[in-house]
């Protein structure tokens, strides 16, 4: 045991117990982060504090939501936007994040491909960050579906039916999961336990992991610099804190961040009072009819690239069905990111804009993303398929051609 | 610490292991079995619908095990389809689950070009319940029935689905 003696202040006290200033330093106080990054890299830091929005606006709807197939909709509609004091707000601040936490983790994911911040010693904060990016999505659908409106029912109902699509046990794994023969009250009430039980454990699990990652590689900057770590910080801790390279994350960096999180609460508080209409479907204010499809299906926004994608193939190609097709692609492009550190053949860390060949594919990727976003709310029908079609094809050959292509062509020009 | 010591604690660890193995796999089928649909659910029971006062062409809805099923009943328009249509006496009908077989949405009876259309992907299927278009992979499926005078019971095997089934 430890050699306790009088403590001289209540901070000694805690520190001759459970090391307080020690945990501090670890956490906060000596853990290095590099001068050269900008507001990019302040994404993080807003991810946190929209994921706590998130948990804390959810405690407060979990008190009167009703998970039940006949209450679901009345708790939402009615007593938690009518009855409820501040209610509404609550409402509006959970979907606003989620919705908006989307928007930012496409940021910080693709601020990290841009700065190459996947590999080279960094594969595992990729990785976690992809993993987190997945059980969020899972968070996200689950969440979706408890206000029991139109939209959410079908919504599930496709979205279970994709399970349909596993060979020999589809059928039986469809019923299992929904456990009934279509979406109905022990959905919902599975789909309550996972959103609000085993999938946010799950979240604050990865997203520890995902900072833990960040220790041992650290975290990249804007010019790809290789930086020593120890030594800088040792330039800082000996007083030269003008010619070291690192500051300690707290009060530097910060300090810093939390200005970025200010702005971009002014801007979400305007979002939830103003607009808040853009995290809301209207066909989900119709109650979930289990004896009528809303005439053209669509999830939110988030999903709509994905979607699109799984619409893209809706022509038979030899011995596969299309069906198969799209759900086959839709699936890997779920998953496709996680494997960036694979396309990518070349060991160079740098910025896109220093990297010719990568910087174009970049922008490809981007704005490819952006029409099969945009064709995946339009309906799919005569000249759009094709676009459909033709921009998910683009989607998987930028991934798993073009890319390595480039960055292999890249590291032979190097040498 | 001496070999024999070691040898003890492998044990150990090993009985461990199986004891976990044991109950871990137990408790895994009974988290399975936990998320079946329950028996209530199971026995959602049969649903009889009385065709005789159907009129030829006519398109009807009803509901079976909380899936819409389709019926119609064929007029000289719509081609016979021996491999699909249920007979009764002179008359003809097409039975089928009314959900898409591409992503399950209800796919909409549009009776002035006889064809069903589903909105989610643009498939289609005609009169008879078989994909024309777009990503559905097959046609609407036949739900178990039973033939019982001018009466469908959905839900259980008659000899009819057998033989539509293909496997009588
Ligand atoms: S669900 Fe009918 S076409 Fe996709």
């Amino acid at each position: 045991m430890a050699h306790i003696t009088k403590a001289t202040s209540v901070k000694d006290w805690f520190d001759q117990r459970i090391a307080l200033t020690k945990l501090w330093n670890v956490l906060a106080g000596q853990y290095w982060i590099p001068k050269n990054i900008n507001f990019l890299w302040a994404m993080g830091v807003i991810l946190t504090v929209l994921f706590t929005v998130l948990f804390v606006t959810g405690l407060l709807l979990v008190m009167y939501y009703k998970p039940d197939a006949n209450l679901a909709f009345d708790s939402v509609n009615y007593t938690i936007m009518q009855e409820v004091e501040y209610g509404w707000l609550w409402r509006h601040m959970h979907a606003v994040a989620a919705s908006v936490i989307f928007l930012i983790i496409y940021i910080h994911a693709f601020v990290g491909i841009y700065y190459g911040s996947y590999k080279k010693g960094r594969e595992m904060i990729w990785i976690s960050g992809m993993l987190l990016f997945l059980v969020f999505s899972a968070e996200a659908f689950s969440g979706y579906m408890l206000p029991w409106g139109q939209m959410s029912y079908w919504a599930a109902q496709v979205i279970t039916q994709l399970f349909g699509g596993v060979p020999v046990i589809g059928d039986a794994l469809v019923e299992w999961i929904r456990g009934d023969y279509a979406v109905s009250d022990p959905t919902l009430t599975r789909f309550f336990m996972l959103h609000v039980c085993l999938l946010p454990i799950v979240l604050i699990m990865i997203i520890v992991i995902h900072f833990y990652t960040l220790r041992v590689p650290h975290v990249n900057n804007l010019e790809g610099e290789e930086i020593d770590f120890e030594l800088e910080a040792e330039k800082y801790l000996s007083g030269d804190t003008k010619n070291s390279k690192v500051i300690p994350f707290w009060p530097g960096f910060l300090s810093k961040d939390f200005m970025y999180v200010s702005f971009f609460m002014i801007f979400f508080t305007y979002l939830v009072g103003f607009h808040f209409g853009f995290a809301m479907d209207p066909i989900n204010f119709d109650p979930a009819n289990a004896a009528k499809t809303p005439t053209h299906i669509y999830p939110e926004w988030y999903f709509l690239w994905q979607y699109e994608i799984l619409r893209g193939f809706f022509f038979d190609i030899g011995p596969m069905k299309a069906a198969d097709l799209g759900a086959l692609a839709m699936a890997f492009a779920g998953i496709s990111l996680f494997f960036m550190p694979l396309y990518d053949r070349s060991d160079v860390v740098a910025p896109a804009h220093k990297r010719k060949g990568f910087f174009v594919w970049f922008w490809l990727l981007i704005i490819d993303l952006i029409i099969l976003t945009v064709y995946g709310k339009l309906p799919p029908t005569g000249f759009n398929a094709w676009i459909g079609f033709f921009s998910s094809v683009a989607y998987l050959a930028l991934l798993l051609v073009v890319l390595p292509v480039i960055t292999i062509m890249e590291r032979k020009g190097n040498k | 610490m001496s070999v024999k010591k070691q040898e003890r604690r492998d044990f150990i660890g090993m009985a461990f292991g199986a004891v976990a193995a044991v109950g871990g796999a137990f408790a895994l089928v009974g988290m399975k079995k936990s998320w079946d649909p329950l028996p209530s659910v199971k026995a959602a029971g049969f649903t009889t619908v009385d065709l005789s006062p159907m009129q030829a062409g006519e398109f009807r809805q009803v509901e079976w095990r909380k899936k819409p099923i389709f019926i119609i009943k064929k007029n000289a328009d719509m081609k016979p389809n021996p491999a699909r249509d249920v007979v009764i006496g002179e008359d003809k009908y097409m039975v089928a689950i009314g959900l898409c077989t591409h992503l399950g949405c209800i796919p909409s009876w549009s009776p002035s070009d006889m064809m069903f259309k589903c909105a989610c992907h643009g498939g289609e299927f005609d009169a008879s319940g078989v994909n024309t278009f777009g990503p559905p992979p097959r046609p609407l499926d036949i739900p178990p029935f039973k033939i019982d005078g001018t009466k469908l019971v959905l839900g259980e095997e008659g000899p009819e689905y057998k033989k539509l089934a293909g496997i009588a």
